[in-house]
């Protein structure tokens, strides 16, 4: 083995233990989160979103340390299939959170969709009587 | 190197599954439960992944994705069904 | 049935994703088995027969080669935006909920604009009103006024990176009218 070649190996394999490193610590961070934020609105930013970086960091390294070009598209596909689902299930959990009032009012600085809520409500009279519902309880 | 690096991934993951799993304890609703039990299956996908890495194989690559859509089909359908059911202990 | 019959043109974009999903599942990118997984994917396209999602018309790889190094860029930093939020601020953090009319409205535009805005941390959507296609979108650290504009600005300009990148002629041209006065 030359010694050119020597090197560029240590770099890959240093640049793959950072990104493994700091694609855990994405982990970490959505578990900070979870045990830190008030709610579950808030709860949901940390917990799913840095899984997106990091699981592109994770997959990454993995492409870095297998070096052969095939793997590639596999890791992009496995990749993009995440990419696809995280928001929807995002937004299915954080919009019956919503539904079924999982946030403090107090930590809201502005509620743009409550009006729209109350307006829907009066006019056409929601199916599960969500306009109601803030009114009696605070 | 890589023993280096496994040690401090295998720490912080554990760290990382250990809140997931108290905030399954402890979560006061349903949704907080979904939600950290999602985080807990993407900390296994994580795990997966860096063994992969570590010792260079793909066996466990469409183990990855699987996880990940199971993730997403339970916690969609959690979803569903919460939005229907949580309105009526409180009216009643 | 009033099928309405998909032009091959429209439905491409489809196929090649089925069979670049075919050569990974089988980690194999061997001639022989792409045309099998296109023989496949043609198969399944007929069978199971989707709606066909309404297409611009047009694709600029330039733009979208610009737009997904931006997002890369925008998910790194939010994210460690979100680590800093929640070792820092914690329980007392604020947030909002706020209202952000878009340009287009066509289904995959405002889709591909709700999916971006998820993704990138600290923004989530929480409705969407297809009528006048408004997002409600929930924004982590968002103290003010001032705070509740920049995230709206922010998700104009992702709708507008899209626009770029695939949205139709006439919205193209509505969004460079709008921005050159």
């Amino acid at each position: 083995m030359n010694p050119e070649t020597f090197t560029v190996d240590t770099v890959i394999d240093a640049v793959s233990a950072v990104f493994l490193v700091v694609g855990s610590l994405m982990s970490l961070a959505a578990a900070v989160g979870l045990l830190r934020f008030p709610d579950l609105m808030t709860r949901m930013h940390a917990a799913t979103k840095p899984q997106v970086l990091g699981l592109f960091l994770l997959l990454a390294a993995l492409g870095l340390q297998m070096r052969t070009w095939w793997v590639w598209p596999v890791l992009v596909v496995a990749w993009i299939f995440q990419l696809l689902t995280v928001p929807v299930s995002a937004h299915m959990v954080g919009r019956a959170g919503y539904r079924t009032k999982h946030l403090h009012p107090e930590l809201l600085s502005t509620d743009e969709l409550e009006a729209v809520v109350q307006q829907a409500a009066g006019t056409r009279g929601f199916t599960d009587d969500d306009g109601d519902q803030p009114a009696g309880r605070r | 190197m890589m023993d280096l690096v496994l040690t401090i991934t295998a720490v912080v993951l554990s760290l990382a599954a250990g809140g997931a799993i108290i905030r399954i304890a402890r979560g006061p609703s349903l949704l907080d439960r979904v939600l950290a039990a999602d985080v807990l299956l993407a900390i296994v996908g994580a795990a997966l992944c860096i063994d992969m890495a570590v010792n260079r194989h793909l066996n466990n690559l469409m183990l990855l994705v699987a996880v990940s859509l199971i993730g997403f089909v339970g916690s969609v359908t959690v979803a569903r069904f919460v939005a229907d059911r949580r309105e009526q202990p409180r009216e009643s | 049935m009033n099928r309405k019959r998909i032009s091959l043109r429209q439905e491409l974009p489809l196929l090649v994703w089925l069979v670049v999903v075919w050569g990974a599942l089988w980690q194999d990118f061997s001639p022989g088995n792409l045309l099998f997984g296109a023989l496949i994917a043609v198969l399944v396209a007929r069978l199971f027969y989707l709606p066909p999602v309404e297409l611009g018309g047009r694709f600029n790889v330039l733009h979208a080669a610009a737009f997904a190094v931006h997002f890369l860029g925008k998910v790194v930093v939010a994210s460690f935006q979100v680590l800093y939020l929640a070792a820092a601020k914690g329980p007392k953090v604020i947030s909002a909920v706020v209202a952000v009319p878009l340009r287009s409205h066509s289904d995959l535009l405002v889709t591909a604009t709700g999916h971006v805005t998820a993704l990138i941390p600290g923004s989530l959507v929480v409705e969407v009103d297809r009528s006048t296609s408004t997002l409600y979108i929930h924004g982590i650290n968002v103290r003010n006024a001032e705070d509740a504009e920049q995230l709206r600005r922010d998700v104009r300009a992702t709708e507008a990176g899209l626009i770029r990148i695939m949205g139709s002629q006439a919205e193209l041209s509505a969004l460079n009218q709008e921005l050159v006065p």
